[in-house]
């Protein structure tokens, strides 16, 4: 199918090939179109699987020390949400386990079981049903702002006590650029294109 | 890129919906529109031409967005205790207690994530349904740009909703120090909720479909 339709302004216009690392813009909004990505499989599955290890390390290590003469606190992110559950702010808690552990871990597994077959050169059962989700929970993965809350709480905290940065912090900061980079690299209209619809 | 500069067609009757298609909201495949409601061969998606009931659903949440916004800015967020004596923050509060300490780079980080944000995106939301509920032709690329902004600001808002969540997580030493979050992370947690909702109801399709029917005058 030569022709797309634009889907911020629903403009449509025929796309022709575009070369790797080049990319199509709407020509009446400037949406981007297509993007094609050079090895987009290869490359955004490799991703993920740092990511996956990088996602095991961040959620089992304690991620802040706070020591306050001599009592010594580490957290790892999961009794920070348990701490919340105890206070009764049960659904900030819910909101934070979803947005920080719930949706990155989807997010990995769906590339997962989308990427892995492909690189086989199969099409994994349900593609399109696990990629809408993917697409679905996309903008509710929200790493980046909790590692900017991080870095406010330390501030807020470093004059009531010594904060020791954990093992989880840096493998938070990397998880990141990795899940940054997944983006980047990969090219949806490639996964899309696996689907044979015409039956 | 393959746009046909001399088709004789312009903008106006290029649009997918004018020609009788429908792009899949998706998978962006281009399909006729279908006689009855469907679903994408594709991807299995609701096929629809723009988002139902687009303006409505987003004017509601915007509203929801905007009542819980007061009660996010005025109740306090966190309760913090030290040596026995209990203090409130609101989200202010704390702005204000960085800019004192000297760690206005933080106050400021905090001001436009918490309190600018989530304002300036109600307000972008409000114009944009307004503008297209009077079919207004006033720069719509620009007025698509906003729409995308709105879209890529709006997690930054849970930067205090995390915040809170950290503080209390390591702070809890009893009487000596302990920090526990207050109703307004609640409303603060709503307002950056269900404006991210608000932004995905707002259909942008909207803007340009105001650019053509004033040209036949009807719909």
């Amino acid at each position: 199918m030569p022709y797309i339709a634009c889907h911020e302004c629903d403009l449509v216009h025929r796309l022709d090939e575009i070369p790797p690392g080049g990319a199509a813009r709407c020509a009446r909004c400037g949406a981007s179109l297509r993007r094609p990505k050079r090895d987009s499989i290869n490359r955004t599955l490799a991703l993920t699987m740092a990511g996956v290890i990088l996602f095991l390390v961040a959620n089992t290590n304690p991620f802040l020390g706070f020591r306050i003469g001599v009592q010594v606190r580490e957290t790892i992110l999961a009794t920070g949400i348990y701490q919340l559950f105890q206070q009764d702010m049960k659904i900030i808690a819910t909101l934070v386990l979803f947005t920080v552990v719930i949706v990155p871990a989807i997010h990995l597994l769906s590339m997962l079981y989308i990427l892995v077959p492909l690189q086989l050169n199969l099409v994994p059962r349900h593609l399109a049903r696990v990629f809408r989700l993917y697409m679905f929970l996309k903008p509710w993965g929200m790493m980046e702002v909790f590692m900017l809350g991080i870095l406010v709480s330390i501030v807020k905290l470093v004059k009531m006590a010594t904060i020791i940065p954990g093992v989880a912090l840096y493998a938070f900061l990397a998880l990141i650029f990795v899940l940054a980079a997944m983006a980047v690299t990969l090219d949806d209209h490639l996964i899309w294109e696996q689907i044979d619809y015409r039956r | 890129m393959g746009t046909d500069r001399l088709s004789p067609l312009t903008d106006q009757d290029r649009t997918a919906r004018r020609m009788g298609m429908v792009a899949c909201h998706h998978c962006h495949l281009l399909c006729r529109q279908p006689p009855a409601p469907a679903d994408c061969p594709r991807c299995g998606a609701p096929l629809h031409s723009r988002k139902p009931n687009s303006i409505a659903r987003a004017w509601a949440l915007v509203l929801a967005a905007a009542v819980f916004y007061i009660p996010a800015n005025l109740l306090p967020i966190t309760h913090t205790t030290s040596l026995g004596a209990v203090q409130s923050d609101t989200i202010m509060s704390g702005v204000i207690y960085f800019i004192h300490s000297g760690s206005w780079p933080i106050a400021l980080v905090i001001f436009v994530a918490s309190v600018f944000v989530p304002l300036l995106k109600l307000l972008i939301l409000s114009f944009l349904l307004i503008s297209v509920q009077r079919r207004s032709r006033w720069r719509p690329a620009e007025r698509t740009r906003l729409y995308r902004i709105t879209e890529a600001i709006g997690r930054w808002s849970m930067l205090d909703i995390y915040v809170v969540t950290i503080l209390v997580a390591l702070v809890h030493l009893g009487a000596l120090a302990n920090i526990a979050a207050g109703p307004g992370a609640l409303f603060f947690a709503a307002v950056v909720v269900v404006t991210m909702f608000a932004a995905e109801a707002f259909d942008p399709r909207l803007i340009w479909d105001g650019m053509e029917d004033r040209d036949d005058g009807k719909h």
